[in-house]
């Protein structure tokens, strides 16, 4: 059954029914919906709520919770995520899986609270210190917010490491119609629990050694933390060769301009691709589902010898171009358009853009 | 079939309520619809807005920006708003509280007094659900009997009270609308 859901609650909902029983945050616009519905659900399930005294403590109660083998899992908006950067290295340091939802806003500094993406750089390059590697998803419509929900926490089981949605204020605030999956069963959560046993903090006295598990991302020998760094550097490599995601729309090979946005951008972005299609011009769109690791196989093979362009489009003053240009790789021109400032740019903005590359 | 909405007035005054139900509705009667409020400090005394998208295809952009369609509940949103609708748009407006009107050539444009009509369905409270009725004399966006559905889901067990004077609105709108 479908309901009318705010993308802030439709991934909070989600997120208790992925077996999420460990929930911490400190409120802030314009993520609160998604803290606010937590502090009431929480207690009905019988996990735990906790409004932090700030983000730093949020994201360290998450690592005292991943550390115990729990669906942990915390969300800000961009300041604040900036905050949670150091605990965010500290997780994938000591291998510990949770997510963190961003719902960014115009910055930088505390900036405004409307939708921006310019976090990218932050979410996708390492926000925090020292060699390390996060899953970022990247919804673009409420249904796929919440569905990201239970994937996250997947991947954050498969790799014990961090992973993270970045999402914006509209897609927060936005409602659209949600289908959920069945919630967690008793026996579900025992499973969940149990898949950490050989390494987590957990009361089962009849586990050999289960005394002896250490949770920690201090090494301070550099021989020893050598080849720590370099095993999560082979995982990261697993990461890389096997999680990529993105989204073909209206792709053909007469295609003379190949777009790319991600997030809300891309509906935006879409809304002017169909107005063009009606009006006779094809032009092709790739959305980076996952914007790490990076879809560039794709875009890259989505060029031809009709490709005159490769228009990126962002809430930004242009971040995830960087990547686009990578994987063009000098095979066609790369150009840019976005908005700051928590400024959305309309369809009719993007089609004028678009246009004028054509000459139509 | 597409249609792009903005629906807007003072916060507090039910324009977003107006486009949830629609987008209720619409999405009960198995369309595709977004719902996207305008938020922030404005909301507080300034407008309140909201973009509703129904359509039989996935919405793209849930930003609307040339609506079909404005629910105007008071003159800041006439005159904000109101320009922006495409020709042949309709413009649902709330006479009582727009006392410069709004002149416009190519839109139809409906005025009516929806203070007025509320308190006489028995609560200042419902002025949205006129607007609603009001909306749907003139275009076939949605059913009349998906919004009184979702309302009588929302409504049946918390304010059963209220739930008459919101029918009553709708349908007041309704014939005054057509009239």
């Amino acid at each position: 059954m479908k309901v009318l859901m705010k993308g802030n609650e439709a991934v909070a909902e989600a997120a208790i029914r992925a077996g999420c029983r460990h929930y911490f945050a400190y409120p802030i616009t314009p993520q609160s919906e998604l803290i606010e519905y937590m502090a009431k659900m929480m207690p009905k399930v019988g996990g735990t709520f906790v409004q932090a005294e700030s983000e730093i403590a949020a994201i360290n109660m998450v690592y005292g919770a991943a550390g115990c083998g729990k669906r942990a899992m915390t969300s800000s908006s961009s300041p604040g995520i900036s905050l949670k950067q150091e605990g965010i290295s500290y997780c994938s340091g000591a291998e510990l899986p949770c997510v963190v939802v961003n719902v960014q806003r115009g910055g930088p500094g505390l900036g405004d609270i409307q939708p921006a993406q310019g976090d990218y750089f932050q979410a996708t390059k390492g926000g925090g210190h020292g060699d390390y590697r996060i899953i970022v998803l990247a919804p673009a419509s409420v249904q796929e917010f919440a569905d990201m929900a239970a994937q996250a926490f997947d991947l954050a089981d498969k790799y014990r490491n961090p992973v993270m949605i970045l999402s914006d204020g509209m897609l927060g605030q936005m409602m659209e119609p949600v289908e959920f999956a069945e919630p967690a069963t008793e026996d579900d959560l025992e499973r969940l629990d149990k898949q950490h046993w050989d390494w987590c903090m957990h009361p089962n006295q009849d586990e050999p050694n289960h005394h002896h598990h250490e949770i920690n991302s201090l090494e301070i020998d550099p021989v020893v933390l050598e080849q720590h760094v370099i095993a999560l550097g082979k995982k990261f490599d697993r990461m890389e060769a096997a999680e990529k995601s993105w989204e073909e729309y209206n792709l053909a090979p007469d295609n003379e301009i190949l777009c790319v946005a991600f997030g809300t951008a891309s509906r935006i972005v879409k809304s002017a691709i169909d107005d063009l299609k009606e009006e006779g011009v094809n032009i092709g769109l790739i959305r980076p589902i996952n914007v790490w690791p990076y879809p560039s196989e794709a875009i890259a093979a989505a060029l031809t010898d009709k490709t005159k362009l490769v228009y990126t489009f962002e809430l930004s003053l242009g971040q995830m171009v960087e990547d686009v240009r990578l994987a063009v790789n000098g095979k066609a021109p790369v150009e840019f358009y976005g908005k700051v400032g928590g400024i959305v740019f309309t369809p009719e903005e993007v089609k004028d853009k678009l246009k004028l590359a054509l000459k139509v | 079939m597409k249609y792009e909405m903005i629906c807007s007035g003072f916060g507090g005054q039910g324009a977003l309520t107006v486009g949830k139900f629609l987008a209720l509705a619409g999405m009960n009667e198995g369309k595709h619809v977004s719902w996207l409020p305008s938020y922030g400090p404005e909301m507080r005394g300034g407008t309140a807005n909201v973009s509703t998208v129904i359509s039989d295809r996935p919405v793209a952009s849930p930003l609307v920006t040339t609506p079909d369609i404005l629910v105007a509940l008071n003159q800041p949103s006439l005159d904000k708003f109101g320009p922006d609708v495409r020709e042949g748009g309709l413009i649902i407006a709330n006479s009582d509280l727009c006392p410069g009107g709004f002149e416009r050539e190519g839109v139809d444009i409906v005025f009516l007094p929806m203070n007025t009509i509320a308190k006489e369905c028995g609560s200042i409270k419902v002025t949205n659900m006129v607007s609603i009725g009001a909306l749907l004399s003139r275009s076939d966006v949605v059913k009349i009997e998906s919004v009184k559905n979702a309302l009588q889901e929302l409504l049946a067990e918390k304010k059963p009270a209220l739930l008459e004077a919101n029918f009553k609105a709708i349908d007041e709108g309704l014939a005054r609308g057509k009239a």
